[in-house]
């Protein structure tokens, strides 16, 4: 009889299954890795650096990271949540993250990592990036200020909606969500309010038209619950669905 | 302005010229930017429906180097490399007199179209700096009076072809010979001792010799070779035979991009015959048929020559179809040129730059020896190891592994620049001291020693009894000698600044943090700076470098926590002296303010109070 390979997480036995990652082996064993970019539903991309765990004393990213025999997975530790919220504080002010009048304030996963990562403020000076707004589009808004460059918009484009509407261009700190239209434009581009592009947005980045506020301020998703419950209840059940 | 029917006739021939391939899609633009002096919107299109690819990616590989323009340059696009060593002989000083002579602003085209000016990364021409690019080609020692005769060529229009050879002249300035530089090979010698004794007599030579990856980061060669063999895992369980089959491919990665960094220059120049000639034994190793240079931007100068090299090699059979008439023997080499960024010298941003795309650094694992060039197990070495696995194949590991140290056999090739009588190339035995190699160049009075560039190791003169070698100071080639002169803090200023020029942009840590790394810097050497700044920075710099996705991301705060280690005092003494004096710079603060009010008027700025 063959017994079920494991890793440990945070002292705890986790199996895992061949040619999983990290986090699927985390997440289906009920265990929350902090993460923005990474999204069950598209290839791993490992970008935002969230996700960093200790493996075997080495800093890896667990979204792409494959689980094997022997590893001593660190997670939930003092040193890594600091990381973490010196990430998450990265992210808030490279770009223009006003959430008091975002429409997706308390719905956004940017904010609900903050919270889980008792981030209290940006820490680092502002840069104020001048960056296009595209409300062009009669359905959906771009807010290039919001965006985080997890690239799941781009992803989603391409690999669900066989679209390649988004891309990323510039270098560096200049980096720039592009679309896909000789205009550079929303509304010359092939998206549309239903594709998933629109809907992965983890922040305020692209938003719907027409459906401002319905669920008002205070009873939104991360208002009342942690990220860390709304990202297993929603990812667990993806992987239990795929199971079945 | 739409293209015309004959621009757009002109685009669609690149593309058909590289096959409508996707993966020629920087060789297409670099292509696009030499015809049109920039890259059109519209070519973008033509490009992306003809080769098939999505125009936001056309778009994106087009913003990420930096010789790419989506705005037109001059006729004559000028660029000043700004590399330190470039600063120290006066590049800046000569960049603001040509802008002033030619009437154009650093980073503009003039209104007449004619010339361009812009600052540049490191041109690998430190030792015979100050040094430039002219619309791609080298342009060194430059000096006022060569700037005036520039400048006037310019105004008339003389085509680069008419105008004096000494301007773009370079020499090789090999100073100190050592293992490898006291002479090249004979071409196709070590080649034909493979064919004789077969490549099992060879790697077994490779591997005696204890060659290691001369970029760097030292990774035994010989093992590379044979996991690139072997394939991936999953093919572990196949007969050698059928994992012969798959398509493997050997790439030499000829992106000295790391400033201060030149010896790949003089090899190509020199020994190309025997660089090539190292790729072709690996890929007889590793059953590889298509090899790859990947040529810096900067190095353009080099391409014809290479190229010939390359046809003389063709003729004599060293490369092409059966190989000095060995069956099944199949390599030969593509060149293809980055188009500047530094980030390409790393093995996975340079397959993906191969591939045609962004330099983004892969995730790993899987890692390049196994998926690397289209998902295919790849080699990719430095020129510095192609060339000495040539002359090991010939002269035998034993001759190799007697010199140099336990861990680091062999010799290593150095650019030298910087304060020194005799900047150039010199070669030593691996465990020479640093003393010893400050004394051979010619250098006094030194502060210290950037080794390894900088994303290597700042030195200060207490430590120059250390030694060159993997497991002390490793250095990928950049030896920077800086005399009692130099501000320290310049010196890391122009650091900072590149490694925030370049960071891809993929990674948070790296893309935020390197900038916010390079401002909190600036505000200390503007004299804003408070001692929480100082708990700030390196705080900063050791978040920057445990977090980051790459290389580069873990390197870039290098400068910043190797010299605030040795001399806090440089930087302590840069700080406000008043407690309650503002961090921050009153003035510069308004600038958002002002930006957005469009004034700029006196009484929208702010004097600050000095007690």
């Amino acid at each position: 009889m063959t017994t079920n390979p494991t890793i440990t997480i945070d002292g705890k036995t986790v199996p895992f299954r061949e040619g999983e990652t990290l986090m699927e082996a985390a997440t289906r064993a009920g265990i929350y890795i902090p993460h923005l970019c990474h999204n069950p539903e598209f290839t791993p991309h490992g970008s935002c650096k969230l996700c960093t765990v200790q493996v075997n004393g080495r800093n890896c990213r667990a979204c792409t990271f494959p689980a094997d025999v022997g590893q001593t997975v660190l997670n939930d530790t003092q040193e890594l949540n600091d990381t973490r919220r010196t990430i998450t504080q990265m992210l808030f002010v490279e770009g223009n993250h006003f959430c008091p009048s975002c429409e997706k304030s308390g719905n956004c996963d940017l904010q609900g990592a903050a919270y889980f990562l008792n981030m209290l403020d940006g820490h680092f000076p502002y840069f104020y990036p001048s960056r296009q707004m595209d409300a062009s589009h009669p359905d959906v808004l771009l807010d290039r200020d919001r965006c985080i460059f997890c690239e799941l918009c781009v992803r989603a484009s391409r690999e669900v909606d066989g679209k390649n509407v988004f891309g990323i261009a510039g270098r560096g700190i200049g980096n720039r969500l592009v679309v896909n239209s000789s205009s550079g434009l929303l509304k010359d581009s092939e998206l549309d309010a239903g594709d998933k592009a629109t809907q992965v947005c983890p922040v305020g980045a692209i938003i719907v038209k027409h459906h401002g506020f319905e669920v008002p301020i205070g009873e939104r998703i991360y208002d009342g619950k942690p990220i860390d419950e709304v990202s297993l209840a929603k990812e667990m059940a993806m992987g239990e669905g795929e199971n079945g | 302005m739409p293209l015309t029917e004959l621009e757009r006739g002109r685009v669609l021939e690149i593309v058909r010229r590289h096959g409508s391939e996707p993966t020629r899609l920087l060789q297409i633009l670099r292509e696009m930017q030499e015809e049109f002096r920039h890259v059109p919107g519209e070519a973008m299109e033509i490009a992306a429906a003809e080769l098939g690819v999505p125009r936001p990616q056309v778009q994106g590989v087009a913003e990420f180097y930096s010789f790419l323009s989506l705005l037109p340059q001059g006729r004559f696009h000028l660029l000043i490399s700004d590399s330190i060593s470039d600063q120290m002989l006066g590049s800046r000083e000569l960049a603001a007199y040509l802008a002033e002579k030619l009437g154009v602003e650093p980073g503009a085209t003039r209104a007449d179209g004619r010339v361009s000016l812009g600052f540049t990364s490191c041109t690998g021409l430190c030792d015979q700096g100050p040094a430039g690019l002219v619309n791609g080609l080298w342009l060194s020692r430059l000096d006022c009076q060569r700037i005036d005769l520039i400048a006037d060529a310019i105004e008339r229009e003389l085509p680069l072809a008419e105008w004096p050879g000494e301007w773009f002249a370079v020499e090789d300035n090999i100073r100190q010979p050592g293992l490898l530089l006291t002479g090249p090979i004979e071409p196709g010698s070590a080649l034909k001792l493979a064919v004789e004794n077969g490549f099992d007599a060879v790697f077994t030579e490779i591997d005696r010799s204890g060659l290691r990856g001369r970029g760097g980061a030292g990774f035994q060669t010989s093992w590379k070779w044979k996991f690139c063999f072997e394939g991936p895992e999953e093919l572990a369980i196949c007969p050698v035979d059928k994992r012969e089959k798959i398509e493997r491919y050997v790439v030499c990665n000829a992106d000295e991009g790391e400033p201060g960094t030149f010896k790949d220059r003089v090899l190509l120049n020199r020994y190309a015959h025997q660089v090539f000639e190292g790729m072709t034994l690996c890929a007889g190793i590793v059953g590889a048929s298509q090899g790859f240079l990947y040529l810096r931007g900067e190095y353009l100068s080099l391409r014809p020559r290479l190229e010939a090299v390359l046809a003389e090699r063709r003729s004599q059979n060293l490369l092409g179809v059966n190989i000095l008439g060995q069956a099944g023997f199949d390599f030969d080499i593509e060149i293809h040129l980055g188009a500047g960024a530094y980030i390409c010298g790393e093995e996975s941003a340079l397959i993906e730059s191969l591939e045609g795309k962004r330099g983004v650094p892969r995730n790993r694992p899987p890692y390049p020896v196994t998926h690397g060039y289209l998902g295919r197990p790849t080699v990719v070495n430095n020129v510095e190891t192609f060339t000495a696995a040539a002359a090991i194949t010939l002269k035998g590991g034993e001759w190799f592994a007697s010199h140099g140290t336990e861990k680091s056999k062999g010799s290593k090739i150095l650019s030298i620049c910087g304060d020194c009588a005799r900047p150039g190339i010199y070669e030593y035995d691996f465990g020479v001291s640093i003393a010893q190699i400050l004394d051979d160049c010619g250098a006094e009075n030194t502060l210290g020693v950037q080794v390894g560039g900088p994303s290597g190791t700042f030195i200060s003169e207490r430590e120059f009894s250390r030694r060159l070698a993997f497991e002390d100071l490793a250095s990928g080639g950049s030896f920077m000698i800086f005399d009692q002169s130099r501000d320290i803090l310049q010196i890391v200023r122009n650091f900072t600044h590149f490694f925030a020029h370049e960071s891809c942009g993929f990674c948070t840590p790296c893309r935020v943090g390197t900038s916010l790394l390079r401002n909190e810097l600036d505000k200390i050497c503007s004299g804003h700076g408070t001692a929480g700044d100082l708990v700030e920075l390196g705080n900063l710099g050791r978040f920057i470098k445990s977090a980051s996705h790459c290389g580069l991301g873990q390197t870039a705060a290098n400068p910043v926590l190797n010299t605030l280690e040795r001399y806090p005092e440089v930087y302590q003494a840069r700080l406000k002296s008043i407690g309650f004096e503002p961090g921050f710079d009153l003035d510069g603060a308004l600038e958002t303010a002002r930006r957005l009010t469009g004034r700029d008027d006196a009484m929208a700025h702010l004097e600050q109070e000095e007690s």
